[in-house]
């Protein structure tokens, strides 16, 4: 029998699709038979009072979770984040119900062995209850009382190998794709540089002097798996500076129907034989294909990199050999201002390990002292760079303007020259002048 | 500037704001110092070490406060 009636959430299971409402019954269901003899270290209804109080919100049509806490564990800035219920007495199970945010390891990867370690802790002294993953990327423990949390930390950190992630107004837990581990597109190793650098700015990721938070996200080609492109401060892209390596033979293939296009995604549907015109040269955005006497050619030039030609056939194209990054700032979710996506800061730069990144590091410290010097509380990179304009960001890094800043000439960015930069500066010969031009 | 100098800088100021407020943005601290937000680091990262300040957390933004102080009702605006 459920602790508390829950008609409006029992409507939500209704639906066609799985529904958060019938896992969380059948948590609080195990919790409360403890088949495994537990020792609960929070109270064993705090499920049922989970559903409870999301039921009373739907009610009340409001929260019933206070903002925020003055918790953590000692000397962690971020990583734990304070949660409190209203309405205390009538759910005490999750009076207090704090969120602990652990760092996920680069690509996702893990061994069952070490999610068993985890989810066996955090029924032990948690809700049992996971998000793999939050949006940032952590894998995220929802609810457990203040006295745990030292004691979740102790065991992570020294039996598990295990650190918290990143919140409030830190560097949040970098993230990336699986990149050269599984895919074939990787145009740098995302998962060596999203550890190197996690590692590399721990302080910026556990003790707060941002003005708010910030985030590093890793993609290994324009496909853009992780969407760094749009939700992260700084976007680290896969790209390359030569050609598509193009296989004839396979273009062929493709073409004959001996290969399926698109790796045989959308084969469940027939639709129609493969046209090479159609369903590659006419779609590339830039028009730099062309598919004549048999033969496809790429004008590398005019070529953004956008991967469509590549994804339809992985056969017969593949990624450049010179390979790097791009990197792009500003890309924020729609809190103040709208949504945001990142602004192509570096079109191409090196991704070496043999350095430990230096030139990606020469990139992204001097844009943190500006933003912590010139940001406002609450302020994100890419609304800083909106506010004082990209040419600031760029006069930041020392980047010197390119085309490739340019979005539409004229409009966004305007790059305005210096006097000091102008041979001759401002100062003229009026009469000179006047030679030419009329009063 | 030693840390002790600093702490004591800090804690002063914040202890005049007491009643108005309770939680400091880190750039408040930094100003109180006079300093850009690095050097200032090391010194307000040392005083949470000391326990001379705390941490607090909306889950999307923190903020520095003297330990004990304000506590909840800071954070729903109430005082
Ligand atoms: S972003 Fe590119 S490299 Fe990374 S997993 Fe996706 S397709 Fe592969
Ligand atoms: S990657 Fe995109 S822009 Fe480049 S050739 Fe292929 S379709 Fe065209």
């Amino acid at each position: 029998m459920a602790k508390h009636e829950t008609p409006l959430l029992d409507q939500l299971e209704s639906g066609p699709w799985p529904s958060f409402v019938s896992d969380l019954k059948q948590e609080a269901e195990k919790r409360a038979k403890n088949e495994a003899g537990l020792e609960l270290q929070i109270p064993v209804d705090v499920v049922d009072d989970l559903l409870g109080v999301l039921e009373l919100s739907f009610k009340h049509g409001k929260t019933h979770w206070k903002h925020g806490g003055i918790v953590g564990v000692f000397g962690y800035g971020g990583g734990v984040i304070g949660r409190y219920c209203d309405q205390p007495e009538m759910f005490p199970g999750v009076a207090h119900f704090h969120t602990v945010r652990v760092a996920q390891p680069a690509g996702k990867y893990y061994t069952t062995k070490y999610l068993k370690e985890l989810c066996d802790l955090w029924d032990f002294r948690g809700s049992g209850i996971t998000n793999m993953h939050g949006s940032t990327g952590d894998i995220i423990l929802i609810g457990t009382t203040t006295p745990q949390l030292e004691e979740i930390f102790y065991e992570m950190s020294h039996n598990m190998d295990q650190d918290l992630g990143g919140s409030g107004s830190n560097l949040r837990t970098p993230a990336d794709c699986i990149g050269q581990s599984r895919c074939e597109y990787a145009c740098y190793d995302t998962q060596d540089i999203c550890h190197h650098l996690t590692i590399e700015y721990q302080d910026e990721l556990h003790r707060p002097a941002f003005p708010y938070k910030f985030k590093f996200k890793f993609d290994g080609c324009p496909n853009c798996c992780v969407a760094s492109i749009a939700r992260s401060d700084l976007s680290f892209i896969g790209t390359w500076k030569d050609d598509i390596r193009i296989d004839q033979e396979a273009v062929a293939g493709y073409v004959g129907g001996e290969f399926l296009p698109n790796g045989g995604a959308h084969a469940g549907r027939d639709w129609g034989a493969f046209d090479i015109q159609k369903e590659v040269v006419d779609l590339c955005p830039t028009g730099c294909m062309k598919y004549e006497g048999k033969k496809l050619q790429i004008n590398t030039r005019e070529c953004t990199r956008c991967m469509h030609c590549i994804n339809v056939m992985p056969r017969a194209l593949r990624i450049g050999q010179e390979t790097g990054c791009s990197i792009l700032a500003g890309a924020k979710a729609p809190i103040l201002d709208g949504a945001q996506m990142g602004s192509l800061l570096v079109p191409f730069v090196e991704v070496n390990p043999d350095n430990d990144y230096q030139a990606i590091k020469d990139v992204i410290e001097p844009i943190w002292d500006w933003w912590m010097e010139e940001g406002k509380n609450r302020e994100r990179l890419g609304e800083l760079i909106k506010r004082q304009g990209f040419q600031r960001l760029l006069e930041a890094t020392g980047i010197e303007p390119v085309p490739q800043h340019v979005k539409e000439p004229r409009t966004n960015p305007y790059i305005f020259w210096k006097e000091e930069e102008v041979e001759g500066g401002w100062t003229r010969d009026i009469d000179e002048f006047r030679k030419d031009h009329k009063r | 500037m030693e840390q002790e100098e600093a702490a004591e800088k800090i804690i002063e100021a914040l202890k005049k704001k007491l009643k108005t407020k309770s939680k400091f943005y880190f750039n408040d601290l930094a100003k109180i110092l006079e300093m850009k937000p690095r050097p200032a680091k090391k010194f307000i990262t040392q005083m949470v070490v000391d326990c001379q300040l705390e941490y607090w957390s909306s889950g999307s933004t923190s903020m520095y406060g003297l330990p004990g102080t304000g506590k909840q009702a800071a954070a729903e605006h109430e005082d």
